[in-house]
Formats: C-alpha cells, sequence, structure tokens
C-alpha cells in the first residue's frame, strides 16, 4: 500500500488551470519534496489532498483511503502543517495542543499521553506551559509539527513549513523530519521553493505551472546541482 | 454521521522506544469532544478579549441609558401585544436590545471567522476527520453561547436600572434567545463564508447590521413604522430581525408567538443551509493562489 497516491489530478480557478493532470506516488515511510517555484500549485494541491477543495478530476488516496470515497478516514490518516500560523498566542502550548486534540477526538487520559509523547518527539516538552507567544519562530513550527503529530498520522504534510525561519532553524527542522521519517515509517509530502531543503536520497517531485517536470530520486534529477537544474526547469535564470 | 462504534487501537507510527498507544474514540464521541472543546475554546477566547465583552455590553446599555431616555417623551405607545397596559419607551426596547446584542455577536463571529481562514486555524478546522457540517454547527453553537451570557449580563444591568420584565421572563426568554441566537450566528457563518477577506468587514456592517436593526420592530412598533411609510413597514415585516425581536418579546411575557417562532426557526435552517454550502469544498471558498 503506498503512502499517498496522486492520480491525474486537475484544477482550475476558473479560467486559468493551477494543476494539470498531475500523478504522482509517494511509498509508505518515503520523504518525498515536492519542489516548485510560487505559483507553481503547490498550495492548490495541499488544499485538495487535504480536501479544503474537492477534486473535479483525478483520485488521491491517503494511507490506501480514497479522499473522495471515504474522507472521513482518508482526513484521519493525515497531519497537516500549513504555512500559516494555526496556533492561538495567547495561549500555552500545552492549552493549545489539548484543543487539537480535542478536534481529533482526544480526551482525557489519551490526551494527555498524545500531548506528552509528541512533546518529547520535538524536544520542546520543556515549553509545554510556555504561552505561544513567547516562543521563536523555531519552537513555533516545532509545536506546529507536534500539533499535525498529535493524533498519529500515517501521512505527514507541510506546506514550506520553514517560511519565516532562519537558516539554522531551517535545517534543524528538515532534519528533524528527515530522521522522523527513518525511525517512524511516517509518509512525508513536503512543499517547499528551496533546494538546500531537499536530500540527495530523497524522493523529489518538481511541479511547475501546475505540471509535474519531473519525478525520481533527487541526485539522480540534480546532475551536478540541484539549484542549476531546477532554476534551468522551472525557467528562472535570466 | 456514522454513529456506529469503533475503538481502533492505534501504534504510532512515530515510536519505536517510546511506543504510543491512543485509543480512538467513537465517531460520536469524538464528535462530542470536539464540540465541547469548540465550544471552551470561544468561550476562553471571549474572555480573553476584555474590550470585546466591555463593547457588547456598553452598546445596548447606551441605547437603553441614552436614546431610549430621549425618545420616551417623544414616542407615545399604545397597548399592544404582548404588553397588557401602557409601558415606557425602555421596557419596548430591552428585547430589541437582546436581539442587538445577538446580531452583533454573530457577526463579530463570522468576522473571527473570516480572521481565522486567513490564519490557518479555520484550514485545520475544516481538514478535521468530522462532518463539516458538524465543525460548522459547533461553531455555531459556541458563538450562540457567547451571545447569551452577553445577554444575560445586559439584562442584569437594565434590572439595576429599574428596567425588567415579570421574572418568569428571564427564564422563558432561554429558549427564544437560543433560537434568535442560532439564526443570526447562522446568518454570520453564511456571510463568513462568501466574504473573501477581512476587509470586506465593513461592508457586512454597513449593509447587514445596521438596516437589519433599524428596518426591524427593535426600537419602534411596526403599526408606527406604517404610519410614516407603508413600504417601510413592509420591508421590516420581510426582516427576519423583525421576528428574532418578536420572539424574544413575547417570550418575555410569556406569551406563545408561533409566526415568529417558525419563521426564525424557517430563516435559521436557510442560512445554515446556506453556510453548508457555502463552506462546501466543492465550491473552494477558502481559495487562494496556490
Amino acid at each position: 500500500m503506498t503512502g499517498l497516491d496522486v492520480s491525474n489530478v486537475s484544477y482550475a480557478y476558473g479560467a486559468r488551470q493551477a494543476l494539470d493532470d498531475v500523478s504522482f506516488t509517494v511509498e509508505r515511510g518515503a520523504f518525498c519534496a515536492l519542489l516548485g517555484p510560487n505559483g507553481a500549485g503547490k498550495s492548490t494541491l495541499y488544499a485538495l489532498l487535504t480536501r479544503l477543495f474537492s477534486t473535479t478530476s483525478g483520485q488521491i488516496e491517503i494511507a490506501g483511503q480514497d479522499l473522495s470515497k471515504a474522507p472521513l478516514a482518508a482526513l484521519a490518516r493525515i497531519g497537516v502543517v500549513f504555512q500559516q500560523s494555526t496556533l492561538d498566542l495567547d495561549l500555552t502550548v500545552g492549552q493549545n495542543l489539548r484543543y487539537f486534540a480535542a478536534l481529533q477526538g482526544l480526551a482525557g487520559r489519551s490526551s494527555n499521553t498524545a500531548i506528552d509523547a509528541v512533546l518529547d518527539r520535538l524536544d520542546i516538552a520543556d515549553r509545554r506551559s510556555a504561552k505561544v507567544r513567547d516562543l521563536n519562530g523555531g519552537h513555533r513550527r516545532r509545536t506546529e509539527i507536534a500539533r499535525a503529530l498529535l493524533h498519529a498520522p500515517e501521512v505527514l504534510l507541510l506546506d514550506e513549513p520553514t517560511v519565516g525561519l532562519d537558516a539554522a532553524s531551517r535545517k534543524a527542522l528538515t532534519d528533524h523530519i528527515h530522521h522522523l521519517c527513518i525511525e517512524s515509517g511516517l509518509t512525508v509530502l513536503w512543499a517547499t521553493h528551496l533546494t538546500d531543503e531537499v536530500a540527495p536520497d530523497d524522493r523529489l517531485v518538481i511541479l511547475h505551472q501546475g505540471r509535474i517536470l519531473r519525478d525520481g530520486i533527487a541526485q539522480e534529477i540534480a546532475g551536478k546541482d540541484l539549484t542549476e537544474t531546477f532554476l534551468d526547469l522551472t525557467g528562472a535564470v535570466e | 454521521m456514522k454513529l456506529d462504534s469503533q475503538n481502533i487501537e492505534k501504534k504510532s507510527p512515530l515510536s519505536e522506544e517510546d511506543t504510543v498507544v491512543i485509543a480512538r474514540p467513537s465517531r460520536l464521541r469524538a464528535a462530542l469532544i470536539a464540540l465541547v472543546a469548540i465550544v471552551a475554546r470561544e468561550c476562553l477566547r471571549f474572555l480573553q478579549q476584555r474590550g470585546r465583552f466591555v463593547a457588547a455590553l456598553v452598546r445596548p446599555l447606551v441605547w437603553l441609558l441614552v436614546f431610549a431616555a430621549g425618545f420616551r417623551a417623544a414616542l407615545g405607545l399604545s397597548i399592544i401585544p404582548p404588553y397588557q397596559t401602557y409601558i415606557t419607551y425602555e421596557t419596548y426596547i430591552v428585547p430589541g436590545l437582546c436581539g442587538m446584542i445577538l446580531l452583533f455577536n454573530g457577526m463579530q463571529s463570522s468576522l473571527s471567522l473570516v480572521y481565522d481562514r486567513e490564519m490557518g486555524s479555520m484550514r485545520l478546522l475544516l481538514t478535521c476527520p468530522l462532518p463539516r457540517w458538524w465543525l460548522l454547527s459547533c461553531k455555531l453553537l459556541a458563538s450562540t453561547a457567547i451571545s447569551i451570557l452577553q445577554v444575560y449580563v445586559f439584562l442584569a444591568f437594565a434590572a439595576l436600572i429599574g428596567v425588567h420584565p415579570p421574572w418568569q421572563g428571564y427564564f422563558l426568554i432561554f429558549p427564544a434567545l437560543v433560537v434568535a441566537g442560532l439564526m443570526l450566528g447562522a446568518l454570520g457563518l453564511a456571510l463568513s463564508s462568501f466574504i473573501k477577506q477581512l476587509e470586506n468587514f465593513a461592508g457586512v456592517m454597513n449593509f447587514v447590521i445596521f438596516p437589519m436593526f433599524f428596518l426591524s420592530s427593535a426600537l419602534y412598533p411596526l403599526w408606527r413604522m406604517a404610519e410614516s411609510s407603508p413600504l417601510l413597514r413592509d420591508i421590516c415585516a420581510a426582516n427576519p430581525f423583525t421576528y428574532a425581536v418578536e420572539l424574544i418579546r413575547f417570550a418575555f411575557y410569556q406569551q406563545w408567538n408561533g409566526t415568529a417562532l417558525g419563521l426564525t426557526l424557517l430563516f435559521t435552517a436557510i442560512f445554515m443551509g446556506l453556510a453548508i454550502w457555502g463552506y462546501d469544498p466543492g465550491r473552494a471558498l477558502i481559495r487562494r493562489k496556490g
């Protein structure tokens, strides 16, 4: 069973085609980077994967569940980290996580156990009582990831999760998710426009103007240099 | 929503050494847990925003103390149902001001939904593994609970300055406030699904809140309106807010108003239907550029 299976998905905003016959699969436990410049269609794809929009053509399967036919079962298997913050700045990390756990149907002991576990995993257990407003950018993103992992999803979708972070925090976060993926069998789809967030062994899908330009292992696609290849492919080189 | 019980013991795929076993509740239990969490969070947010609490209270009190005092001399009121005797203008507008609180709060909640949508927390809510209609209903119940809390605080202040209906009325208006609050909250929810940006909210103020409030029976009885303009009276009679106010007014005086109840429930269903349609993933109203 694949972790994520996107087949022949197209989507248009009126006359503007945002995604054009997009197909790719991510094996269970794989880290897949979805690389594309701004406006490539990444966020539209994420909106479809999380059912904020529904697919008008094509099919999406999440951990074996068809998103159109069994949306709730499919949604229960994903954790999502959006570009925008979803945390209430005036509540503590623990209060925020308790609310998100409840949205996933977890309360009482199950909720506390899940919160303790994710905070430990993300190395922010000591921040549990801190107000989110007092956290730095890196810790806020970690809290977002902890929030996305609370219900033990099988697939983790991250939409440009490093936006607004400095280089050190970006690297720490990218490494952390790679590590989680290797040690636990979590399927990860990581959308980014930054080539340095892609490791040589990662699955790589390059999306541009709503179409997939490359799909394979990063180092095979990259040739000598991924940044150069990416800029060549997307026509960003002057 | 399926209410079948399914207890799945699921091992986190994330853990090797520190195995975490999460017992997933039945769908019904999960739905109730989410409801409690959403209502509690809205209440917490409301209590944290003291300015909003004070504004919600000051607005109707200013109307009651200042506006009503000025109008008392100018406006004569005849004996109309549900009143059985002559009443002061302050007494007349109290149900309208309760409606005003529900109306403003319903719109305020829709404002916070637009804000949530821009911030990401609405996206998160809508990606929960619960039916969308249920999630929207949870939001609606949360905003109605806050509205009713505000109404009772306002009524306590009104009683302090000597404006109070029969004591039984305080209990009987509760179901009326629930129905009226749900209708106005559902209207806010429906509007929030059609407002693309936060900036557009000023338009809601001008084109929804003010006309709804002024073109209703909140401030003047409909027969008074008819004296100045039959057309205005007809507009007021077509305004759903009029029926919400009359429902509250009649409940205060322990009288049944089937028309007001029926129409308020009907408008609640229409507005909620619009909201569910507006938030349908196929309509992609939460869109942004990809």
